[in-house]
């Protein structure tokens, strides 16, 4: 009962942070000099009364706070406009939005699978050498440009053909079967999601040793190791949960950092997610869609958040009781 | 305490090497405009993506030799359909050191003709190839790098005080001060930071001179970092604040402001430096990532990143290589801040081990 009171606390919290969240980005936006429908006028494709749609919907000619207040009505009711080249936002966004949860998620599961398990390892050998050699090859895995790397492993993908340049799919995917499609999507897959696996694992595995090693130095660790209990049963059931809590928090924040790795490597690779969207669209001034899918970043962002608290809400008993 | 951390990084094995190569970075590109043969601006359209000049010591009879180069030719081959970069063989072109080439202003300031390296009359020494306009790579490198290699602290140094003056007095007064000002914070940080960089990088107008846009990158790179460093610096004056001397400078009735500026915020200090070392890369990667994407530093200005920019063609990256070579020394550069760094967090905070 307790915790269920916490998660919907929890959640009704991240509504003010939304509402500031919309005001920032669309003053942000307003503050730019360009004309938000200036690339429907030029669209040739595009009637006037379309134009003329948008201008009343925006509410162009009416002072910046009911163009806010309109702009925030119209998007709770799930009208987001329309692209310059005529498409529904929305449904323009709930085509690349899996997208990026698909290579997001695949990233931090592979990451906590991989990192986690490093970690523990590197904390567990403290200053031996496979400790250092992790060091090291950590240090590099933060110190590569992510879209530097995706430029190299597209250089690779070329020399060798192994794997495709870019995309989500094929040509011919329409027409394979499901296993074919699974592949197909998988081998697309490999190398964005090796370019952030890479970048995100070296900041994972560092804090996981870096928590062990604050655990194992903690005195009920050495308590339990001066009453005799063997070293796995120290490590593995006493050190281990304290360790991974912190961790958690952490799974937050490296859905908020690749969201925004995602973009530069979504880019490179041709991936079509959502960071590309945006940046396509802030290329071309698309503002209705900057604006929305900067909103969706936002929402995943605090999405993302919400969960790993609730997360911790049910694995940390410290917090529920209010300590 | 400064004195210690100089030592203990020397000390240290990696953090040493990482000195060192910072070290000779930042005094290659401190005399940039001595060490390239080129200035800034050179272009020779003839000769667009010449690959990197070869050095030769021992000519043509096997004999030791003053280091000589030849020049490219350009060459179509009808039967492939490629142009071929052939060395002119009917020249040589002997470097010659510490001797007049290009004009230029060191530091902008003194006009000096001398450079490092140079060849003769009517020679070309591209000693890592051209770009798409017929530039120096090398010599652009190293005015490039002045940009990426600065903005970073620059972007700090705006960052740091606007989020040591905010965290402090968010903590400091608590309260319905300290929730709506996080709250505010908190909703900059609810914005993916890379999303938000670039809409602010595109919301920039067109048309300022390349030292407006440097500025209002910094300033950019700076909005997005304040949020996150200010928390943390809230959370620590929250504990902060309770302690006995804080109290005792309110009883002899210290101004709020005093009190933040000068009893709080300076036992923050060792965090601070951390921070701001940890956070160096972050910045040249974010310039870097930008001026890639071409929202960053401009055209004809060169940063590391907007050289990158060329190694988005496939042709380029395959044929191509030396147009890589910023890649590498963005790498390079954030690797020794990474390790210096890390050394000085273990300096200064001791409970730390993540190293």
């Amino acid at each position: 009962m307790d915790t269920l009171k916490y998660i919907l606390k929890r959640i009704l919290q991240t509504i003010p942070l939304l509402i500031i969240v919309s005001v920032v980005s669309f003053f942000i936006i307003r503050l730019s000099p360009v004309d938000p429908l200036a690339e429907l006028k030029l669209n040739p494709s595009i009637s006037p009364e379309t134009v003329e749609k948008e201008r009343a919907r925006l509410g162009l000619d009416k002072p910046i706070i009911v163009q806010y207040g309109k702009w925030a009505i119209s998007f709770v009711k799930g009208d987001l406009g329309v692209t310059s080249t005529g498409e529904k936002v929305s449904s323009k966004l709930a085509e690349r939005i899996p997208n990026t949860l698909l290579l997001t998620s695949i990233v931090i599961l592979l990451t906590w699978l991989v990192g986690v398990p490093l970690g523990i390892l590197a904390a567990v050998r403290w200053k031996t050498p496979f400790d250092r050699i992790m060091t090291v090859v950590t240090s590099i895995g933060m110190a590569i440009p992510s879209f530097f790397f995706a430029v190299l492993l597209l250089m690779f993908a070329v020399r060798t053909g192994w794997f495709p340049i870019g995309g989500l799919t094929s040509a011919g995917y329409a027409d394979m079967n499901i296993f074919g499609k699974f592949w197909d999507i998988t081998h697309h897959l490999i190398l964005p999601v090796f370019v952030l696996f890479t970048i995100s694992l070296a900041g994972l595995q560092r804090q996981m040793r870096a928590n062990m090693l604050d655990v194992l130095d903690s005195d009920y660790v050495k308590f339990a190791r001066a009453k005799g209990l063997s070293e796995n049963v120290v490590i593995y059931k006493h050190a281990l949960r304290n360790a991974v809590n912190p961790m958690i928090t952490l799974l937050g924040f490296e859905f908020a950092g690749l969201l925004s790795g995602a973009a530069l490597t979504e880019y490179v690779f041709q991936y079509p997610g959502l960071g590309r969207l945006i940046l396509e669209a802030v290329m071309k001034s698309d503002i209705n869609l900057v604006m929305a899918s900067l909103m969706m970043g936002a929402v995943m962002l605090i999405l993302g958040n919400l969960i790993a608290d609730i997360l911790l809400i049910i694995t940390d008993p410290r917090i529920r009781t209010g300590a | 305490m400064f004195r210690e951390v100089i030592i203990q990084l020397w000390k240290d094995k990696f953090a040493r090497a990482a000195l060192i190569v910072l070290g000779i970075i930042y005094l290659a590109l401190f005399f940039a405009d001595f060490i390239a043969p080129y200035t800034k601006d050179f272009s020779d359209r003839t000769m667009a993506y010449v690959p990197p000049s070869k050095v030769f010591t021992i000519d043509e009879n096997g004999k030791f030799s003053k280091p000589y180069t030849y020049n490219y030719v350009r060459e179509f081959d009808q039967n492939s359909l490629e142009i071929k970069y052939k060395f002119d063989r009917s020249k040589k072109h002997y470097i010659k050191f510490f001797s007049k080439g290009q004009p230029y202003k060191f530091l902008g300031l003194i006009p000096m003709k001398r450079h490092l390296f140079t060849t003769d009359e009517g020679g070309r020494m591209f000693l890592l190839g051209t770009d798409i306009n017929g530039r120096d790579v090398f010599s652009r490198l190293l005015f490039g790098g002045r940009i990426s290699m600065t903005i970073g602290f620059l972007a700090l140094l705006v960052l740091f005080p606007i989020g040591l003056l905010y965290g402090g007095i968010s903590g400091y007064f608590g309260g319905k001060v300290d929730m709506l000002m996080m709250r505010f914070a908190e909703s900059i940080m609810a914005i993916p930071s890379f999303y938000l960089l670039i809409i602010l990088a595109s919301v920039l107008p067109s048309g300022m001179t390349s030292t407006q846009r440097f500025l209002l990158i910094v300033i950019i790179l700076a909005l997005i970092g304040w949020a996150g460093f200010a928390r943390v610096v809230r959370g620590m004056v929250l504990s902060i604040k309770n302690e006995d001397y804080v109290q005792s400078a309110k009883s002899i009735g210290a101004s709020d402001l005093r009190i933040i500026i000068k009893h709080i915020l300076p036992q923050t200090t060792s965090f601070v430096i951390v921070a701001m070392t940890l956070s160096v890369p972050s910045y040249i990667l974010s310039e870097s990532g930008l001026s890639f994407l071409g929202l960053g530093i401009q055209q004809p200005d060169a940063s590391w990143g907007n050289m990158l920019k060329e190694a988005q063609e496939f042709t380029n990256i395959l044929y191509r290589p030396w147009l890589l070579t910023p890649g590498f020394l963005i790498f390079v550069s954030v690797l020794a801040f990474n390790l210096i760094g890390d050394t000085i967090r273990d300096v200064l905070d001791p409970k730390s081990k993540v190293r």
